[in-house]
């Protein structure tokens, strides 16, 4: 198939961009979208210019490298990353745009290269247990019931693509926020440091320039790992409690 | 510099002095890691943070090294080339992790992860080393559930396991199918409250190219920045390259598309041994490819093999549905050449048998390079809410791929390059041939011999990390006081430097005309034919051939357009096929060199009249550890023999 790209391309952080117009022909529906991008830069080089920069790695999705906004959807029409939606989801001679994640705490670096080592610091603020090499107990000594252990492996999912940030209108990282508190703090080895993950976690997130919650439910849908748009409410929950908590030391 | 366009390629070598394991303890196996923890010099709590150590990489082994370092009080500076040092492509390992709990009562034990990772490795690892990685086993899942790594659990609470290829107890931990993720977000979280504490200099976004050694001791290493592009030295007391293996080599595999060479290339070149370079592994289990645009290839978790049955039609050529095929027309090639495992045989015999049966014109699927793997029967059994539970990921991500939905009709996989298990020559302490130099995880050579198994990676990786590395560089460093002697105006550092920003400008000022896709995409389809799933002289001596060729044209023709002083991932890439160009030479003579076949390097000259693989003990029974004598000069073979005093070398036999 034959597809009309619409693709912004900035030089760096402080040059302004813009969309460039590109066609690709020889699409394969099999293709996925980073292979239709590899198949435009292979032809860029070789006519001399420079190719379009995008993050990826795995490209199985699950490290949470890549990630574009195609036709104002974070990852696309279908709910998975970029590196998984296939060139099947297209009618030839579609016009797509691509663009990078849109959000004040995610500058973009060149074309549609974000840098989103915020979230690293939001983790690096408490989304962690304590527990340094060798001081661990037997794993059997605390069961933990399934229950808990699914709720925890549902938030552990998040790949950190950033997905929720550039869908949510505010640019807010609540969604990945919730995702390591409520990873953390539903464990019973998680327990210890509850309240100041939570609080120094929103601190961390609320430095970072990330936007406030109203609600708008756009995170969730565009999560490719389905964390749900309740953890919200639960980090909330956490928060509460913990600030009380505090309040009454 | 002539090294860029050198025509000479080699398919002889030399023999040099054989290398030993001098740090290797002997005594009892089972007490052999006391003993060396108890000789080992440590460094005075105090003293630590005047040391700093340099980690390369943040997956499982770099990432559990440089929390762990900066724990017991080291000054870590730590670099990965993703924007994060939560994508290592660790992240993507699916099934499991191995660990010798005996939580099920089924008859497990150290000893027995010992012997089973032996034997897996078809005899070509070293005792002392696999011994301690499988008592280390059982701390890894300890320290992994402290950390809040979610492990699937039964409903009473307790972990739960299941079996993996190559063994018949049920050892494997797991986390649905995405147990790398969960545990390499384990290590991620640890190292992050270290970097939050200022104890880990984390440099994203930065690669390694290139270490620096001074005085015979490795001091140091070149990086770029890969935003800015600026090329910089930073120094240590000692450093550790948890980088990862080199499938990528082979352009299509498992591997993630960034995933290089270089780190573990260019300690290579500036002196450290390359060892077993040919033992790369062949995973059964992947998704075919679709076509010539195919930029990767994904893996189907080994774990599937516990529920899915692999089968072929019996006649060539039979290109009816699956569904229509009646069963006695089926043939469960695995389980009926291997009745004991069955379809859980290792991977190196599950790939060839997928293999000989495609060979035979059996093969199903476009171009009928694939074999199904079929739940039909694990469906009606255990019911598809069971199955979804265990694989509904996995299941997820073949239909997103293929378009097929896997509950209705048999996947189809075939092998692909996974994991390698050649790397950095190490000793019983992980360290290199050059001093203060250490190689951790899949970047080293040391415990998987000629095969491994399924869910030992991720132990490996950790065990290297947590526990191993963190113990034994206590004896260098304690050996090795510290001096603030050098910096970016030392000479080393500035040669160094200097080749680094030389080849770089070289690489765009060529103005070619072909991409760095194209010519790793050459030498990846050179390495499959003549150095994949079987080898034959013929063959390696036709691709030792022809890569000097490719080599010579890269130089000429290559084409990275934009500047140094940039994010430029062309300028990456073709960087990383530099490197390539002569790692894929390595590989090929010493497949060439190996008459014997072991594990995953099949030689067709060296096979059982079954056609399996018939090692020759007396004359290969040792590591091949490849000295660098310059691009494209023959290197020098040093052999490090191979002791069994416990598990006793046999004809591996999964019948």
């Amino acid at each position: 198939m034959r597809l009309t790209l619409r693709v912004w391309r900035q030089r760096n952080a402080e040059e302004p961009g813009a969309m460039v117009t590109y066609d690709v022909d020889g699409i394969s529906e099999d293709m996925s979208f980073l292979e239709m991008l590899d198949t435009l830069n292979e032809k860029l080089i070789l006519s001399g210019d420079e190719p379009v920069a995008f993050d990826h790695d795995c490209r199985e999705g699950i490290c949470g490298a890549c990630g574009v906004v195609i036709n104002g959807d974070a990852h696309g029409p279908e709910r998975t990353t970029t590196c998984q939606l296939h060139m099947r989801h297209f009618e030839d001679g579609d016009t797509v745009d691509v663009e990078p994640w849109r959000a004040g705490a995610f500058p973009v670096v060149k074309d549609l290269v974000v840098d989103r080592s915020a979230f690293d610091r939001i983790i690096g603020a408490g989304g962690y247990i304590s527990v340094p090499t060798g001081a661990a107990p037997e794993a059997h000594a605390t069961p933990v019931p399934k229950a808990d252990a699914d709720f925890a492996f549902e938030h552990a999912e998040c790949i950190g693509c950033g997905a929720c940030v550039a869908a949510c209108p505010n640019g807010s990282a609540m969604l990945f926020t919730s995702a390591k508190v409520n990873h953390l703090n539903v464990l019973p080895q998680g327990a210890p440091e509850r309240e100041t993950r939570v609080l120094d976690m929103v601190s961390a997130m609320d430095e970072e320039g990330f936007g406030g919650c109203t609600l708008a439910g756009e995170c969730a849908t565009a999560c490719p790992k389905g964390i749900p748009l309740p953890s919200i409410a639960a980090m909330n929950k956490e928060w509460l409690r913990a600030t009380r908590k505090a309040s009454r030391r | 510099m002539s090294e860029y366009t050198q025509y000479a390629g080699y398919t002889a070598y030399t023999t040099g002095a054989p290398v030993a394991d001098t740090k290797a303890p002997s005594g009892p196996v089972a007490e052999r890691w006391d003993t060396r923890r108890f000789e080992a010099r440590l460094v005075n709590p105090a003293n630590r943070r005047k040391h700093t150590v340099i980690v390369v990489g943040t997956g499982l082994a770099g990432g559990a090294a440089g929390a762990t370092l900066a724990e017991q009080g080291y000054h870590v500076v730590q670099f990965c080339y993703q924007d994060s040092p939560r994508r290592a492509h660790s992240i993507a390992a699916q099934g499991g992790i191995n660990a010798a709990k005996n939580y099920r009562n089924d008859g497990d034990s150290i000893h027995r992860l010992f012997y089973d990772t032996v034997k897996g490795g078809d005899f070509r690892a070293r005792e002392s080393n696999v011994h301690r990685l499988a008592q280390i086993s059982v701390e890894i899942i300890d320290q992994c559930v402290a950390q809040g790594v979610p492990f699937a659990r039964e409903y009473g609470g307790l972990l739960d396991t299941r079996s993996f290829g190559g063994v018949q107890v049920s050892r494997t931990f797991y986390a649905r199918g995405q147990t790398g993720q969960q545990l390499l977000l384990g290590a991620y979280q640890a190292l992050s409250r270290q970097i939050a504490a200022g104890r880990v200099d984390m440099h994203a976004r930065t690669e390694m190219l290139d270490l620096i050694v001074v005085d015979g001791r490795a001091r140091g290493i070149v990086a770029r920045d890969l935003i800015t592009g600026r090329v910089d030295t930073y120094f240590a007391d000692a450093v550790v390259l948890a980088s990862g293996g080199y499938g990528n080599v082979f352009y299509l595999s498992t591997n993630a598309k960034n995933s290089n060479a270089t780190a573990v290339w260019r300690a290579h070149r500036r002196g450290a041994y390359f060892a077993n370079p040919c033992f790369t592994q062949i995973h059964p289990t992947c998704i075919p490819r679709s076509g010539d645009h195919q930029s990767k290839l994904t893996l189907m978790s080994e774990s599937l093999r516990n529920d899915g049955r692999i089968w072929v039609p019996r006649a060539q050529g039979d290109t009816r549905p699956p569904a229509d095929i009646p069963e006695d027309e089926r043939d469960y090639y695995l389980e009926r050449a291997y009745p004991s495992f069955g379809n859980l045989v290792p991977r190196d015999i599950a790939s060839r048998g997928a293999k000989n049966v495609c060979d035979e014109g059996r093969g199903v699927g476009p171009g009928g390079q694939g074999v199904y793997l079929d739940f039909a029967d694990a469906i009606r059994r255990l019911g598809r809410g069971a199955v979804e539970e265990k694989y509904g990921n996995l299941f997820e991500m073949y239909e997103r791929i293929t378009a097929e939905n896997p509950y209705e009709v048999p996947m189809r996989i075939y092998p692909a390059i996974h994991y390698t298990m050649g790397g950095l020559w190490v000793d019983y302490d992980l360290q290199t041939t050059v001093p203060g130099l250490f190689a951790i995880g899949e970047a080293n050579f040391s415990d998987h011999g000629a095969n491994r198994l399924g869910a030992s990676a991720l132990m490996q990786g950790l065990a290297d990390g947590y526990f191993v590395l963190p113990s034994t560089i206590n004896d260098y460093l304690a050996r090795n006081p510290h001096h603030d002697d050098i910096d970016a105006s030392h000479p080393e550092a500035v040669r160094a430097v200097a080749e680094t920003n030389d080849r770089l400008e070289r690489l765009l000022a060529v103005d070619g005309d072909r991409t760095p896709d194209s010519f790793h995409k050459e030498i990846g389809e050179l390495l499959w034919e003549y150095c994949g799933m079987a080898r034959t002289e013929e063959g390696l001596r036709k691709a030792l051939g022809r890569i000097p060729e490719i080599r010579e044209e890269f130089w000429r023709r290559i084409k990275v357009p934009g500047t140094g002083e940039e994010l430029n991932q062309s300028l990456e890439k073709a960087n990383r096929v530099v490197d390539y160009l002569e790692l894929a030479e390595l590989l090929c003579l010493d497949a060439l060199h190996r008459t014997e076949s072991c594990g995953g390097h099949f030689r067709e000259e060296s096979q059982t009249e079954g056609g399996e693989a018939a090692r020759k003990d007396e004359e290969f029974s040792y590591a091949a550890a490849w000295e660098f004598a310059g691009t494209g000069r023959a290197p020098v073979l040093h052999k490090e023999a191979l002791e069994f005093a416990y598990v006793h070398p046999t004809q591996r036999s999964y019948a």
